[in-house]
């Protein structure tokens, strides 16, 4: 990094060494950090606490690769992105990857030309209503007003529901999610819709959450999912099986207060291949052979991250749901390591 | 009949006013109950304050000055036995106790706080010249002129090299422009300066930087943009754009009145495409469309892009409302100066300008107030300032859910620069009255 002066009241950071569209990889490793897209603050999944610190689930993926490529965890440069500026950060190569629960589209693959490179949580779109209005399920809401964030996909899924089941609404335009708060508790609307992590962050924050209810209809898929730029299959490996595996981590029971034993080796051949003590799967991607063992270590497997940030011990409390393994019923299915 | 005299012959002793006009009685029945009407609006005006204080202050004063969380908040006032109809009444200060020195300034390494503080603290040492002229010694000014190289270097870190070659410049061009226009005309003296000025930034000065800094290393811990936030961000995106966007609109509103024809168009061209389209436009193609127009790996310091961008949109605002000054003085004034063979300049610096500006206060100051206002939408680009912090802060799970506490805080920071901004435009006004109305 060169830098040069302009005005002398401003420096601008110079150009980075090689111009040259050299691979995200190594642009990575030159700079010797990571530079990850998050949210500007979603509960649980992104925020600084009060030493400016990120924490949470998003947060936590960002970590593992950077434990991956740069054998740091905290070798991460946070650059807050809201909806409107992600995807061009992302394109301009200002960020090397988002972990910012973006869901994953057809539009946004192939259109936009970026390469979503797995699910690490599996959301839908659900309703929240307070106890007293005495409804069961969204089929009931005919004639309801409804708080909804406006310019997102909720509203038009929203809009899909109510008129696929032939019933009523009247939607209460908010902007952000703490207005959304304000206006629900207020009474402005009888039902608030978002994605259903969200609402459950939400619901945690009123002072009686026994009063509300999460009504059980999920009306729509929003798998989010880290992503990167299209075309730069190298760097898109490392983040798709770092995520693979802190979720085969999970699924075969590393965790990160017996990894260090179970890097000594095991009977079992998978876990000694993704911890590096047999087989040559780091080098296949560029990397050492530790390279998943630092991922893995540095906040632990998937389901201690999820627990974590996010999980019943939190006060968010979300459920495992979708997002158990798919030996427990949920979606989370890694490809081997093999 | 005679002996009874109507007529005194000594003076009675004065006596107090009746306790009815003076004190405050007196002032009160003057002002507040000169008649019925105004008896009846006062106790209407008595109650609505009343009713508004009794709803507000307690909810201020709520103790809950060590709440760890929002809950914790909750419980210490359910403990403390203030809970209203729809559950615990009161704020939740803690946030602000965990929070504001993060809403101060953001992520900036808190090791280096002495940094930012020290340097609002000088630029309140350089600005006093500039804002108190009578008060203090004008030898001051040297300071002022180099501020603007201290600023950023405090606030940046780095090469002490930076700012001397950014100061070397001007330097540089300086001695050409002298030397020039000496032997050449004056235009070709400050073009070439320019030019000289110029070559050294952009192209020379990366050597000499580096050259020095490997020789005389000396500096302090550079600090990267991404670790601004917070009052911080606000306050240097509003100082550098007010302190670059008065003397670049002064210049706009000369060029926009110039009868040199390409300069004119110029400055109309920038000053209506400015202000034709709104700063989230600006601020949205300084964070995107750049980075999209720009080569790849070009890394041009998103704080510095915003800057720009708010300078160039203040300055068009701030030339129109100079440009108002200068309509609003009289032609005799221009003729005067003609009169008195003052060229242009002369005429501008000694005549013009000081009547102009001192017209334009409070447009001025009013722009400045509303640029310092404006810096909350770098928040919408990502950048986190005090509104974006807020943001972030209710995203930690302690704190979802806290809003008044977050915004109050806010409001009553941005109003204490706001409103001694107003305050010192009116003391400037007073100061610089001299009768003409």
């Amino acid at each position: 990094m060169k830098k040069s002066v302009f005005l002398g009241a401003l420096t601008v950071a110079g150009m980075a060494a090689g111009v040259a569209a050299a691979g995200t990889m190594d642009d990575v490793k030159a700079r010797g950090k990571l530079n990850c897209g998050v949210t500007t603050g979603l509960v649980g999944f992104a925020a600084p606490d009060s030493n400016g610190e990120w924490k949470g689930f998003d947060v936590a993926l960002c970590r593992a690769v950077a434990a991956a490529v740069l054998g740091d965890g905290n070798a991460v440069e946070f650059v807050p992105t809201t909806g409107k500026t992600r995807f061009t950060a992302l394109a301009s190569g200002e960020v090397d990857m988002l972990a910012r629960n973006t869901t994953w589209t057809f539009s946004r693959d192939v259109d936009l030309k970026f390469e979503f490179v797995g699910v690490n949580y599996y959301d839908g779109q659900g309703f929240m209503v307070p106890k007293s209005l005495g409804v069961s399920s969204a089929k009931e809401l005919d004639g309801a007003t409804v708080c909804i964030q406006t310019g997102t996909t909720t509203e038009l899924n929203l809009a899909d529901f109510f008129r696929a089941n032939n019933i009523s609404y009247e939607p209460v335009p908010i902007e952000t999610n703490a207005e959304a708060q304000q206006q629900y508790l207020a009474g402005a609307c009888d039902v608030y819709t978002t994605d259903a992590s969200g609402l459950a962050a939400t619901r945690a924050t009123f002072e009686n959450p026994g009063d509300h209810v999460l009504l059980p209809e999920i009306i729509s898929k929003e798998p989010l999912g880290p992503l990167v730029r299209h075309g730069d299959h190298e760097w898109g490996d490392v983040v798709r099986w770092t995520l693979n595996a802190l979720i085969s981590a999970e699924e075969m029971g590393i965790t990160s207060a017996n990894i260090d034993e179970m890097s000594a080796g095991t009977n079992n051949p998978e876990i000694n291949r993704i911890l590096g003590t047999e087989g040559t799967l780091g080098e296949m991607l560029g990397l050492d052979a530790e390279w998943a063992k630092r991922a893995i270590k540095v906040g632990g497997n998937y389901g201690e991250v999820f627990a974590q940030n996010i999980g019943e011990s939190t006060p968010i409390g979300l459920a495992r749901g979708l997002n158990a393994q798919w030996t427990d019923g949920g979606l989370l299915y890694s490809p081997p390591f093999r | 009949m005679s002996d009874i005299g109507f007529v005194r012959t000594e003076m009675l002793p004065e006596r107090e006013p009746p306790a009815s006009t003076t004190g405050a009685l007196g002032w009160a029945r003057a002002n507040l109950f000169s008649n019925w009407f105004n008896s009846i609006l006062t106790l209407a005006s008595l109650y609505a304050i009343y009713a508004i204080l009794s709803a507000i202050l307690p909810w201020v004063f709520s103790p809950t000055w060590n709440g760890t969380s929002l809950n914790n908040c909750r419980e210490i006032l359910t403990a403390a036995g203030s809970v209203g109809d729809h559950g615990t009444s009161g704020a939740c200060w803690g946030v602000i106790r965990e929070r504001w020195i993060q809403l101060l300034f953001g992520f900036y390494p808190s090791e280096l706080y002495w940094r930012p503080i020290l340097a609002f603290v000088l630029l309140a040492v350089a600005l006093a010249p500039v804002l108190f002229a009578d008060k203090v010694p004008s030898k001051m000014l040297i300071f002022s002129g180099l501020y603007p190289f201290i600023f950023p270097w405090l606030l940046w870190g780095g090469t002490i090299w930076g700012p001397v070659a950014a100061l070397g410049g001007f330097v540089i061009g300086w001695v050409v422009y002298s030397a020039a226009s000496k032997t050449m005309s004056s235009l070709m003296g400050i073009l070439l300066g320019a030019a000289a000025a110029l070559v050294w930034w952009f192209v020379l000065s990366g050597y000499f930087v580096g050259a020095l800094d490997s020789i005389l290393p000396i500096g302090i811990e550079a600090v990267e943009s991404r670790k601004f936030g917070g009052f911080m961000l606000s306050i240097t995106i509003g100082v550098v754009a007010i302190a670059c966007s008065l003397p670049l609109g002064i210049v706009l509103a000369l060029g926009r009145q110039s009868d040199l024809m390409i300069v004119k168009y110029i400055c109309v061209g920038f000053i209506e495409f400015i202000r034709g389209v709104p700063l989230i436009t600006l601020l949205f193609v300084a964070s995107t469309l750049l980075n999209i127009f720009m080569p790849p790996g070009t890394n041009f310091d998103i704080i510095l892009r915003v800057l720009i961008m708010v300078t160039l949109f203040a300055a068009a605002y701030m030339a129109e409302v100079i440009r108002g000054g200068l309509a609003a003085l009289p032609k005799g004034q221009y003729e005067g100066a003609d009169s008195l063979g003052l060229n242009y300049w002369q005429a501008q610096r000694l005549i013009i300008m000081p009547q102009a500006l001192k017209i334009s206060i409070p447009g001025i100051v009013s722009t400045f107030i509303g640029v310092f206002k404006d810096t909350t939408l770098v928040s919408i680009i990502g950048l986190l300032d005090p509104l974006g912090l807020s943001n972030a802060i209710r995203a930690d799970a302690n704190w979802n859910g806290v809003v008044w506490e977050l915004y109050g805080f806010i409001a009553l920071l941005f109003f204490v620069f706001c409103f001694g901004m107003s305050r010192y435009s009116m003391y400037l006004e007073r100061k610089l009255h001299t009768g003409h109305r």
